[in-house]
Order: C-alpha cells, then sequence, then structure tokens
C-alpha cells in the first residue's frame, strides 16, 4: 500500500526475499480511501505477507466486491492479476477461478456489506465446497461507500455517526464460518499489524478455504463513542485466543521451549502460535464457538487464529480434479472425437 | 358409435385406409408411470423407419396431475404438433371430456372399460374402443405397483394391435430396455401381449389409419435437445459447468455430467499418495446456491481461461442478468444456455415459450448487448453449443443460446450427429508467455483487430500479462476512469465489437417459393410447424418465402430479405411479439413492414395456427 507516491529509487536499503523481490514489489497503486481507514493497514499487512512467504507476483489473483473494502486490491500487489468485480459476488468468481486454474493464490477481499448482506449466500457456499482461498473480510459495521448505513455485523445498541442505535442483532462472520465449517478461522485488528501479518501469512499458506475477518475501523462513519467497532472500542474490548510466535522463531526449527504450538500447513509451512488462555484449543470447533459466545456475552472481542483443520480435502480433492489446471488441459483430451461420438449415438435409435 | 366390444367398427373401404399420417395423444395422469410406455410406442415408430414426433405435455408436479403426450406420424416429415387426434388413449378420469373432445369426426377413444364410460361423455360420432386394462392387469399380476405400471404397458399393446406397431420391434425395445431385470422384463412381455391380445380378439385391427414400414430413419436417431446440448459442451471441450437446478434446463447438465463421468474420467497410472484415488476428472461440475452464482463461476473459470458454461431457463436469466453486464463489460467470455419456458415469473415451468428474446439480447443494466443463438432443433443444438463457445471466446463476450422446452425435453427424430476430428476450437486473442515477450507492455483493451477485439492474458500464465479488470468505469488501459472521453471510447468499441459479430453469427436459414410475395419469419423450434404451414399455404394459392434467424446480431442478410419483401410476417412464441421488436430496433426496418403470429399458451407451435394466423391477417 502506498498512501504518498514513493521515490521510484528507495531511500532505503530494502530487503529481498527468496524470488529476490523487495517489499515494493509487492505495493500497488496508491489508496484513495480516507486518511487513517483501517483498510489501509490490512493492505500493508497483505504486502507484507505475500513479500515474506516470496509468492511470485503473477500467482496471485486478487478479487473483490463492491464497496470501500472492495477497492483495496488495487493497492496491493501491483503484479497481480486483479478482478474488482459487481457487489456481493466474488466469492463464486473466485470459486470459478479456482475451478479452471487451482495453482494460483487467490485472495478475495471483501468487507461486511459485501459478505453478510448482498453475497451472504455467495459466502456460505464458497466455505461450504472449502475453495482454496484466503477470504479477507474487512470488517466495520457500516457501509461507508453510501455513508454510513448499518451493516449486517453491526451490534445491537453501536450508534451511526448521528447518534441512531443499532436494534438489529448482527451476523457474526466468525461464528458462520465456524458453523458453516470454514477449515480456517481467525480474527484480527487492523491497528494490529505484528498480529495480523502472521495470520494472513497463515491464511494464505493454509489450503482450504481461510476466513480472516478483520476489525477495520471506518474513521469516517463509524470510529465515534458508542460504537463497537472503532479503534478505541476494540483497542479496549480484543481478547486474544492465540498469539503468534515472532517470525525469526519460525525459522530455528528447533523443539518450542514456550508452549508454543507448531502446525504444519499442507504446503509445508510451519505456522507456531500460542495459546494465550493456556487451555484454548484452536483445533477443537466445538470448544472454539462456545469461548467465543462467553466473550461476546461480555461484549469481548476474540482476536488471534481461532480455528485451523489442515485435513479436509477442498473442492479439487472432493471432485478428484485433475492436478494438471482444467484451464491447461490440451483440447484433444477432451474431445472424445468422432468414434465416441457414433458410439454414443447407438443409445439414440 | 362402437362400445367395448367386437360390435361395430366402421369397415374399411367405407373409409378408406391411410397409412403413415395420423396423430394420436395419449392422456395420463403424472406419476403413473406411463412415460416409459408412450416412449417406448415412439421408438417403435422410428425404428419401423417412419417419421414421427413424441410431445411430452406434461404438468410441474411429481404425481397426480393430468398429463399427455402426443404421436405425430407423417410420412412426409411434418410432425409438429396436430390439434386434432385420430386416436385418443383416455387413461385419466379427470379429463375425459376434454380429451374425447379433441377427438376429429370419425376418430377413435381407447379406454379402460373396467369401469363403465359416463353417458354424458359419449359422443356418436366418434368410436369407443373399450380395453379392461385394470381387469387385466389385477388378473395376471400380484403388486398393486405393478398393476399399476403394467396397465401403461397393456394399452401400448392394445396400440401395437390397432397402429399395426410391429409387435417384434416393440418386444426386442423391452428386451433392451430390461436386459438387467428379468423379472420386470417378463412382467412387461406380458402386458404388452395381453392388451395386444385382448384387442386383436375384440376388434377388427388395425384401424383405417396405420403404419407400413418405410426406410426413412436409417441416418436418423432420435434424441432430445438436452441430451445434444450438452453433447456439444463436451465437444466443444468445456471443463467447467456451474448451475442451479431449473426446469426444464436441468436435463443438460444431467447429460454433462454422465457423459463426463465416461469421457472425461482418467485413469492414473498410479494411486494417490494414501492410495485411494484411482482416476482423475477433466471436469468440474459445480451446482452453485444460485443463479447469481452459476453464473459469476462461469465468468471467473473462463477469466482463468477453461471453457465454461451454465445451463438455466427465464428466471434464471433474471438473477444472471447483473453479471451478464459485468461479463460484457469486462470482456469474458461466457456460455449461457436458455432453455426457454413459459413467463412472466414463475410462469408455467414445463411449458414451452420463445419469451426471453429481450431479455437475453440487453442482459443486465446500462447499455448491454449479448449474442444470441436459436438452435431449432436437437441437431442444431448439437452445432450450436459449439459454435457458442467459439463465439465466445473470439469476442470475448456472452453468449446465450435460446432453445426451449420442446426442443430441450422431446425426443426428435434429427440426422445423426456428426464430427470433424480436425476440428479446432477458436480459443480467440490470447496472448501467452512468448507473445508477451514480444511486447514491451500490455494493456488490456489496447490492439483491437478489424473485429473490434483485443487480446486478452490468462492469471498465472506471465507477469508481463497481468492486469486489474473491474466492473466499474475504465479506460482502455484498463485503469479506472471516470472520464467521459476515456469511458466512451471503450463502450463505443464495445457496440462496433457487437456489430462486427453479425457476420461471424450462423446465417440465417432462408428458402424461397415462386411466386413468393409475402415473407415469413421467424427462430427456433418454431421451423416445423412453419415448414408444413408453408406447404399447406402454398397449396391454398399463398406461396410465402421463408427466413429462419439463427443469431442475433442479425447478418446483413436478414436484413436484406425483410428489404426484399413487401411484407413479412414474424411468428414467435410470446405474447409482446419480442423477435419483431428486436428486428425493428436493430435493422431499423418500417415496423408497418412486419406483421406478427404469435402463439404464447405454452403448448407447442402447429401448422394450424402459423396458417390461420397468416390468412387472416390476409384477409384484412
Amino acid at each position: 500500500m502506498a498512501s504518498i507516491t514513493k521515490p521510484l529509487v528507495p531511500l532505503v536499503h530494502l530487503d529481498r526475499n527468496d524470488i529476490g523481490l523487495t517489499v515494493r514489489d509487492y505495493e500497488g497503486a496508491m489508496s484513495t480511501l480516507c486518511a487513517g481507514c483501517g483498510h489501509d493497514s490490512i493492505t500493508a499487512a497483505i504486502v507484507r505477507s505475500a513479500f515474506e512467504l516470496s509468492i511470485p507476483p503473477h500467482m496471485i489473483a486478487k478479487l473483490s466486491g463492491i464497496g470501500c473494502s472492495s477497492k483495496t486490491p488495487t493497492y496491493f500487489v501491483r503484479g497481480a492479476h486483479g478482478f474488482n468485480s459487481a457487489h456481493g459476488r466474488m466469492a463464486p468468481i473466485v470459486t470459478g477461478a479456482n475451478a479452471a486454474n487451482r495453482d494460483l493464490y487467490y485472495i478475495g477481499i471483501s468487507g461486511d456489506g459485501d459478505s453478510l448482506s448482498i453475497g451472504l449466500g455467495h459466502f456460505a457456499h464458497a466455505i461450504r465446497r472449502n475453495v482454496n482461498m484466503l477470504y479477507v473480510m474487512e470488517n466495520n459495521g457500516v457501509y461507508g461507500l453510501t455513508k454510513g448505513q448499518f451493516s449486517a455485523s453491526a451490534d445491537i445498541d453501536s450508534k451511526s455517526k448521528r447518534g441512531e442505535a443499532n436494534m438489529m442483532a448482527p451476523i457474526d462472520a466468525v461464528m458462520m464460518g465456524l458453523s458453516l465449517g470454514a477449515t480456517f478461522v481467525a480474527r484480527g485488528f487492523s491497528g494490529d499489524k505484528e498480529q495480523l501479518i502472521p495470520i494472513l501469512k497463515a491464511g494464505l499458506a493454509h489450503h482450504g478455504f481461510a476466513l480472516v475477518d478483520v476489525i477495520s475501523p471506518c474513521v469516517q462513519f463509524n470510529d465515534h463513542e458508542g460504537s463497537t467497532k472503532s479503534y478505541q472500542f476494540t483497542r479496549e474490548h480484543e481478547v486474544r485466543a492465540t498469539d503468534f510466535v515472532p517470525h525469526r522463531d519460525e525459522i530455528l526449527a528447533t523443539i518450542p521451549d514456550d508452549d508454543a504450538v507448531s502446525v504444519t500447513m499442507h504446503s509445508g509451512a510451519v505456522m507456531r502460535f500460542r495459546s494465550v488462555p493456556e487451555d484454548y484449543d484452536a483445533a477443537d470447533r466445538i470448544s472454539v464457538m462456545a469461548f467465543l459466545e462467553e466473550h461476546h456475552e461480555r461484549g469481548e472481542i476474540v482476536t488471534g487464529l481461532l480455528y485451523a483443520n489442515e485435513d479436509v480435502p477442498d473442492v479439487h480433492e472432493l471432485s478428484h480434479t485433475s492436478g494438471t489446471p482444467l484451464a491447461g488441459l490440451s483440447y484433444d483430451k477432451l474431445c472424445p472425437g468422432s468414434g465416441a461420438l457414433a458410439e454414443i449415438q447407438e443409445n439414440f435409435r | 358409435m362402437t362400445f367395448g366390444s367386437t360390435r361395430a367398427i366402421p369397415a374399411m373401404h367405407d373409409v378408406g385406409i391411410h397409412f403413415n399420417d395420423f396423430a394420436v395423444k395419449l392422456a395420463n395422469v403424472n406419476g403413473t408411470g406411463s412415460a416409459s410406455a408412450n416412449t417406448l410406442l415412439m421408438r417403435a415408430i422410428f425404428r419401423m423407419g417412419i417419421p414421427v414426433s413424441g410431445k411430452n405435455l406434461f404438468p410441474s408436479n411429481i404425481q397426480g396431475l393430468p398429463t399427455w403426450y402426443e404421436i405425430r406420424v407423417n410420412k412426409t416429415g411434418y410432425t409438429a404438433r396436430a390439434l386434432e387426434y385420430d386416436l385418443m388413449v383416455a387413461m385419466n378420469a379427470q379429463t375425459y371430456a376434454a380429451d374425447i373432445g379433441e377427438v376429429r369426426t370419425d376418430g377413435y377413444v381407447l379406454y379402460d372399460s373396467t369401469w363403465p364410460l359416463a353417458s354424458e361423455l359419449i359422443r356418436s360420432d366418434v368410436n369407443f374402443l373399450g380395453v379392461p386394462l385394470t381387469t387385466l392387469c389385477v388378473d395376471n399380476f400380484d403388486a398393486a405397483r405393478e398393476r399399476v405400471l403394467m396397465k401403461n404397458v397393456c394399452y401400448a399393446g392394445a396400440l401395437v394391435a390397432l397402429l399395426a406397431i410391429d409387435l417384434e420391434i416393440v418386444s426386442s425395445l423391452l428386451e433392451e430396455t430390461f436386459q438387467r431385470n428379468a423379472r420386470l422384463r417378463d412382467s412387461n412381455q406380458l402386458a404388452l401381449r395381453l392388451g395386444y391380445e385382448y384387442t386383436r380378439e375384440n376388434f377388427e385391427c388395425p384401424l383405417p389409419f396405420r403404419l407400413e414400414a418405410m426406410d426413412e430413419n436409417r441416418d436418423k436417431i432420435l434424441v432430445d435437445g438436452n441430451t445434444a446440448t450438452a453433447l456439444g459442451c463436451l465437444y466443444a471441450g468445456a471443463t467447467v459447468a456451474a448451475w442451479y437446478p431449473i426446469t426444464p434446463s436441468t436435463s443438460v447438465m444431467d447429460t454433462f455430467t454422465t457423459l463426463c463421468r465416461k469421457y472425461r474420467r482418467e485413469a492414473l497410472s498410479a494411486p494417490g499418495p494414501n492410495g485411494e484415488v484411482e482416476y482423475q476428472n477433466n471436469y468440474l461440475i459445480l451446482q452453485a446456491e444460485d443463479e447469481l452464482g452459476a453464473i459469476g463461476m462461469v465468468l471467473g473459470a473462463n477469466w482463468c481461461g477453461a471453457r465454461a458454461f451454465t445451463s438455466t431457463a427465464g428466471p434464471g436469466i433474471s438473477l444472471m442478468s447483473e453479471l451478464l453486464g459485468l461479463g460484457y463489460y469486462t470482456e469474458i467470455p461466457a456460455v449461457i444456455i436458455d432453455v426457454q419456458r413459459a413467463g412472466p415469473s414463475t410462469g408455467m415451468p414445463t411449458r414451452t415459450q420463445q419469451g426471453d428474446i429481450l431479455s437475453c439480447a440487453y442482459a443486465s443494466h446500462g447499455d448491454t448487448k449479448h449474442l444470441l443463438l436459436f438452435p431449432a432443433d436437437p441437431a442444431e443444438c448439437f452445432d450450436l453449443a459449439v459454435q457458442a463457445f467459439d463465439l465466445a471466446e473470439r469476442f470475448q463476450t456472452p453468449v446465450i443460446m435460446l432453445s426451449d422446452l420442446v426442443i430441450g425435453m422431446n425426443d426428435w427424430v434429427v440426422p445423426r450427429l456428426t464430427w470433424d476430428d480436425s476440428f479446432v476450437p477458436d480459443r480467440g486473442r490470447v496472448l501467452d508467455a512468448r507473445d508477451l515477450e514480444k511486447v514491451t507492455s500490455f494493456f488490456r483493451y489496447t490492439g483491437e483487430d478489424g473485429d473490434f477485439v483485443t487480446p486478452r492474458t490468462l492469471p498465472g500464465v506471465d507477469p508481463k500479462g497481468a492486469y486489474f479488470i473491474r466492473g466499474s468505469g475504465h479506460n482502455r488501459f484498463g485503469a479506472y476512469t471516470e472520464l467521459p472521453d476515456e469511458y466512451q471510447e471503450v463502450v463505443d468499441r464495445l457496440a462496433k465489437k457487437h456489430a462486427a459479430a453479425a457476420e461471424h453469427m450462423p446465417a440465417p436459414v432462408i428458402h424461397l417459393r415462386d411466386g413468393a410475395s409475402i415473407g415469413v419469419v421467424s427462430v427456433g423450434s418454431c421451423d416445423l410447424a412453419i415448414r408444413e404451414a408453408l406447404e399447406l399455404l402454398e397449396d391454398s394459392g399463398v406461396p410465402a418465402d421463408y427466413m429462419r434467424i439463427r443469431g442475433f446480431p442479425f447478418s446483413s442478410s436478414v436484413r436484406r430479405f425483410l428489404d426484399d419483401h413487401e411484407r413479412c410476417f414474424v411468428i414467435e412464441e410470446n405474447r409482446d411479439a419480442q423477435l419483431r421488436s428486436l428486428l425493428t430496433i436493430e435493422t431499423r426496418i418500417a415496423p408497418d413492414k412486419l406483421r406478427s403470429v404469435l402463439v404464447y399458451g405454452g403448448f407447442p407451435l402447429s401448422a394450424a395456427h402459423v396458417v390461420d394466423g397468416i390468412t387472416s391477417q390476409l384477409e384484412n
């Protein structure tokens, strides 16, 4: 993300990743979002994550729907293939793209309006299919581009900028993800990059549907007193389920002596995190839901890697799809030919 | 009038004998197993080498409502729907009165004489043939379900006797159908004989109208349009399909699935890591959450370079309209099969119409135009489905093939499908890594060819090919814009691209007649009835030229045909004259030149509709 134009020649030394690229190679166009928007911090975290994972930019497909959040794919990884589609429809478009080419890293960017209202059905069904993608929900509780209407993630009694209280029950993306069987569920806070970057990296490394709900305050319409999606409220009410062991420890490959749990991702990468409450078990879906419910009752927001299961087949494995991307199969492999057509027609007599 | 006995079938010399020219209607209750008996009869006639059609007029229901099957035999091949029947097989007491009313004078009614027919149903100008079907089945079968099912095969046996259907052929069809179930085979064979023998013993058989073997079907097949469409998609090389179940298009995807399991499943030489996988599928079929999702998946897959399609009906087109606009504006290929049914709203899901012409032509908000294809029968469904993928990729835009329920869900006798093994699909302008090496930079909407098509790249192929695609305003470099000139430059090219596609669409089929002064214009499944009507019109001194349009945008030959005729009759199956509207909007022909004949009640068109519709307007 660049919120200001940067000099073409870097003033400071920039580290190179395993494929020789600098973090600058993972940036995108200048953001046109409001100064202080949480989404820009998420963009920066995505830039960092893709850089650190050394993903070739053109192997990334970044897709979005419509809304403030959906503008952000322009702001990261300019060398990736991007698709800013229609309101709520990002999930099926990724599903189709992934059906055609299973080799790409799919990053879907959505918001609470895009995913929890107009695109709720698509969101649910992409989870069901376990589409191999990172699904980032930039969650601010309001419709920003249309100037501050409540979204479906707004909490009961949360106040709008004009002081009206929301009376409708919220849809909690994390609880939905868990109940629909999402294979990777995390919640982050745009104000906490140290936690968000490892979450996004883990989500990218995850094989299957990785849902990352990121509380991302809207400075323009939902960052006031009385809002439950403001910077202040989130900071004051955040409870960590898990914490990540810093990046440098990851490569030591020693047996953890700090209570850290190692999760080997499908790609072979190892993520190490530590449960903050000692008995938190990120592999036990039912207890995770109970933990979240308990804290929700107290008005607290649980963050961290909440749940992960690396052993669930994705839509291709469930369907026994060819290992070669379908888009790459040659026509002679696909057309049964005149002989088969004659044979088929024997049944048409 | 005869009544359930040998008593008085009119002697043959009184009525004259007609071979291979009659219509039979079978009135049934749906969910009772009549469909297989009815298709059995149709297939047997087909195997006798005689031109025949079978039309299933069924309700949107699983069990208990009236359903009809119509068989028309015509030695010259005119097998569109008839409106009068020579023989009615009245198997549904709920609809006796209406069914008996549709029999022509001196025609016949076959009914189950286990119960007497109410006296008010009797028509003195019609012959009644009572066969005690229920009694025969109760006497010969034990299981309750079997007694119901076998009644159908039993009346089929009666028709074999009455119409001189080749008993050997029917019998061998039963052998083929039940080759894996000896018990069912025996029951069916027994029921067939029971009906056949009772009828032979009690009535003078065959009836004055009857069958005589021909040799017209040697190079023909019996196939429904949805099956042929699925075959077309298979042969076109479609690898991704996404859909939401909807009548009457569901069997497109059901058949595509069956075909893929057979022809796209590849055995792996080595089992997978856990030893569990022995094959891989060179396809992926996604049953979507709704039609919004289905078209989204199709666009996503095509964006990534797979040939992907969806099949749907009118209500699905309504939902897909949003993303059809996205596909049009971002220039992503897509193939949509619309098997039309009667609208508006839910309308009549199991009745036919050509009611989606306008909504498909301009689907989506803003200025949008799509490419449309209009097949007339299953054989053309196959050919045009293959062509749809080529056109979609050539012009990088959605292509909608408008089939309909009559084509899609009925068995038609059509020429055997053929395939040229040297066929190479037209994948359109796609730059691969080698092409990109030669250019300094790539911008999505620059470098247009003579058809105003710009080259695209596929995600993941090459870093230089990466671009950002958006449904929001963009300039020719693909960048976001709100500037009038930049925006207009792109949408103006899209209009030119659409116009340029006209000459690449399948040409209209034009039949000219000597002395014709009027023209007849139509699309799709109206064809058969119109061709028959044109013969009848010529016989009555009104020769007419005929143009069947097969694609939109309209080619110059379409405009020429309209120009060459003082007056044209546009025949279509919808209330609002949608094809006529599209012609007047797009060709700017004087609207007064185009008269409409509209048949939109939901049942297939018959020649009588066309003849009456035209002649009544000529008299005015």
